[in-house]
């Protein structure tokens, strides 16, 4: 589904991804874990089509097109979803509008009728449920004035609304309560399919006893130094990072 | 990758077009002679001409004014002309009578004059250049008492209201540009509520340059008697030419005793190209006066002109009175506007409240200028302003200029202000959704100017989003 080879990327003339390869296939779930600042982020956010980075060699595959070839909308609108690390805020748009129009725009993308505001209700009306948020937060502008749980909680509801075939979580753990993980946890697994995958960004290896990785990478200096299985995120927490970077 | 905002941002003007009509056009030029051709055209009475000759001369000892935070070239006064109206418009005319090119010059603006049904909720006067060509509804509204007319048929069929109004909020020795439109101005809106009368449905003047090288003074009084109710819309838009041309206009509004008056401008006014070439200079005097627990809201969303030089204001003359400016003004390319509000307050207990949401792109260059004056005499009163700016891009600039003057110590006032910036981050996380760059700046620049058009009414609010997107078109970068 999807192939990334020696993938090259610079921001502000930086050269932070320094030569990524990554094969995910359909129905696997991925962990990418790694040191701060050593270019998780950027990954995702080149995937997602960031115009910040530029990526000077290499290629990104996805379903058999050059993803690097589409606009960040398009690459949305054909199933690739981006779960922020820092979701940002828009001010006097509610929820329910930016998360419709969101909808609709992807329906539209795979020819499907778009729905109006009464028909959506009810497609968020067991969305919410799956991600267990309450409906009051529909009505308030994106991300504004959200606690960092909620902000977490809120790309999740977007991403079960949306339905992407390659999600890609960044950090979607990082600030949760514990009750907040499970039901993060349980939201991810309840979307996936044969046909799905899901690439998960995380420090913690708990966040692994609920998504279960079928490959474990880590990313240090811009490049994947080690991969595994889910066994290697358990050892990472044992040991931390140096023996990986050492032996690297 | 070209940028999103570019794209946007070059969208045409949907309503530059030229009517090709007969017209009745003054040579150019300003002296005595010239308004008492522009009054003797309108047959009007001699007390009109006196005030008019009254405002010109003293129109002679003033300047043009030039302390806004705009820059443009002193104007030639001498080379404007003062008066256009098309020839087929008669005195008195019926609306069947009207030439059907001019009811097609409104078709092609979205306004039908003729076709009843869709007009339905809304009544015109539609002003093209120095006349008004036909006011919508008449008959109806008449039922209900509510005067709405041509401000020139206003001077013949009521001359007594025109009479103790007209100048009593604005007087014609207010500024520079009120004295000029208070000698020269060819036509505009009148409306008169009778007391306790809640007018059924929306009234509004649509205002149309056509002719070149004229300017268009025209001015609108309202007047909503004890108890009244009204809202009025105003719209207007101009052909394209390389030229600038002067748009000074004045509204006055009457609002007395319990009345409440709403009233909302979509300007959308040609703003000139990329380049700042062309475009109207719209130089307006608004201003209100509301009597004991009367309410007058401006709401105003502006779009076009190359300069925007515009303050619509309440005095808040009787006790217990409320004031409300809501403005969303939008400037792009080498687009200038300084507008904003004054909230003066006489009464006690007066309130007012000022929403102002500037949103600068390209070169242009955005100020809020305001004016919170509260009276020795107006105890208890209270003025909430809050004033926020969006740059899109980094060539832009926006600037505030709040001035608060209070002269007793019962009073509050509070004033909040913001700059954003129109982040990538937000343009990139809409697209990480599925949203495009126009698509996106248009959710994003709505959002922002929310507490704004929902005070317009439903189909102002969803024309001046669409709007705000042509404007912005091609802004980002
Ligand atoms: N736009 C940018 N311009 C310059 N440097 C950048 C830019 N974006 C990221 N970087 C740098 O690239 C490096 C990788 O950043 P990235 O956010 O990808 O790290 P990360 O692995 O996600 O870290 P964390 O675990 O802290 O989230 C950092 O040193 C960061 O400062
Ligand atoms: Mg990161």
């Amino acid at each position: 589904m999807l192939k990334i080879e020696n993938l090259h990327a610079t921001a502000g003339g930086k050269e932070i991804l320094k030569g990524v390869s990554l094969t995910v296939n359909a129905g696997e779930v991925h962990a990418i874990m790694g040191p701060n600042g050593s270019g998780k982020s950027t990954l995702a956010q080149v995937i997602a089509g960031h115009p910040g980075f530029e990526v000077t060699q290499g290629s990104i595959v996805y379903d058999g097109e050059n993803l690097l070839d589409l606009q960040p909308e398009e690459r949305a609108q054909h199933g690739v979803f981006l779960a922020f690390q820092y979701p940002v805020e828009i001010p006097g748009v509610t929820n329910a509008y930016f998360l419709r129009s969101a909808y609709n725009e992807i329906r539209k993308a795979r020819g499907e009728q778009q729905v109006d505001p009464m028909e959506f209700l009810d497609v968020m009306e067991q969305k919410l449920k799956l991600v267990d948020m309450d409906p009051d937060m529909l009505h308030r502008s994106v991300n504004a004035g959200f606690s960092g749980g909620e902000k977490k909680r809120n790309e999740i509801l977007q991403m079960a609304v949306l339905e992407p075939k390659l999600a890609i979580l960044d950090e979607t753990d990082s600030g949760l309560d514990i009750d907040a993980l499970r039901v993060v946890a349980g939201g991810v697994n309840a979307l996936k399919k044969p046909t799905n995958a899901t690439i998960v960004v995380t420090h913690y290896q708990r966040l692994l006893n609920y998504i279960v990785p079928d490959k474990v990478h880590v990313l240090a200096h811009g490049k994947i130094v080690k991969s595994g299985g889910k066994e290697l995120a358990l050892e990472l927490e044992a040991r931390g990072y140096d023996w990986v970077l050492e032996a690297a | 990758m070209s940028s999103p905002i570019d794209t946007l941002v070059n969208r045409e003007y949907q309503y530059g077009f030229v009517t090709e009509v007969q017209s009745d056009t003054l040579a150019p030029g300003l002296n005595e002679d010239v308004i008492r051709l522009i009054s003797s055209k309108k047959q009007e009475p001699e007390w009109l001409l006196d005030w008019r000759l009254k405002a010109y001369r003293r129109w002679l000892t003033m300047t043009e004014p030039h302390w806004g935070n705009v820059k443009f070239d002193p104007i030639d006064y001498q080379a404007q002309r003062y008066y256009s109206a098309p020839t087929s418009v008669k005195p008195k005319q019926s609306l069947d009578e009207v030439d059907p090119e001019l009811l097609d010059t409104y078709k092609k603006l979205g306004i039908s004059l003729t076709e009843q049904k869709l007009l339905a909720g809304v009544a015109v006067d539609a002003v093209f250049d120095s006349v008004s060509v036909g006011t919508t509804m008449k008959e109806e509204l008449s039922r209900y008492g509510i005067i709405f007319c041509s401000f020139n048929e206003a001077v013949h069929n009521h001359p007594d209201l025109v009479q103790k109004y007209l100048g009593s909020v604005v007087p014609y020795s207010d500024n520079f540009f009120a004295a000029l439109n208070s000698a020269v101005f060819g036509d505009g809106s009148f409306c008169y509520v009778p007391k306790g009368v809640h007018c059924p449905i929306e009234l509004s003047t649509y205002f149309r340059i056509n002719a070149a090288e004229t300017g268009q003074f025209e001015r609108t009084l309202i007047v909503a008697d004890e108890g009244s109710y009204v809202s009025y819309l105003e719209g207007c838009t101009a052909p394209k030419r390389s030229t600038h041309q002067l748009h000074a206009a004045i509204v006055e509004i009457v609002a007395l005793d319990n009345a409440q008056v709403k009233y909302s401008t979509v300007q959308n006014w040609y703003a000139g190209d990329k380049d700042g070439r062309g475009g109207i200079f719209n130089f307006v005097t608004k201003r209100a006066k509301a009597f004991a627990n009367a309410k007058v809201s401006w709401t105003q969303v502006e779009t076009g002109s190359a300069i925007t030089w515009k303050y619509p204001s309440v005095i808040l003359q009787g006790d217990n009175s409320t004031g409300e400016f809501y403005s969303v003004a939008v400037t792009n390319h080498k687009q200038q506007a300084d507008t904003g509000t004054k909230m003066i307050h006489r009464g006690r207990n007066t309130k007012s409240t000022i929403i102002s949401k500037g949103i600068s792109a390209g070169d242009s260059q955005n100020s809020y200028r305001g004016r919170v004056q509260v009276l020795p005499r107006a105890e208890g009163a209270r003025n909430y302003t809050q004033c926020d700016s969006m740059l899109i891009g980094n060539r832009c600039g926006a600037h505030t200029f709040p001035y608060i003057e209070v002269a007793n110590n019962s009073s509050t006032t509070e004033h909040e202000a913001s700059t954003s910036k129109i982040g990538e981050d937000q343009i990139f996380y809409c697209k990480a959704r599925g949203l495009n760059a126009e698509h996106a700046i248009s959710l994003i620049v709505s959002g922002f100017c929310k507490e704004v058009f929902k005070e317009l009414p439903m189909e102002f609010a969803l024309e001046a989003q669409a709007l705000l997107g042509i404007t912005l078109e091609g802004s980002v970068g």
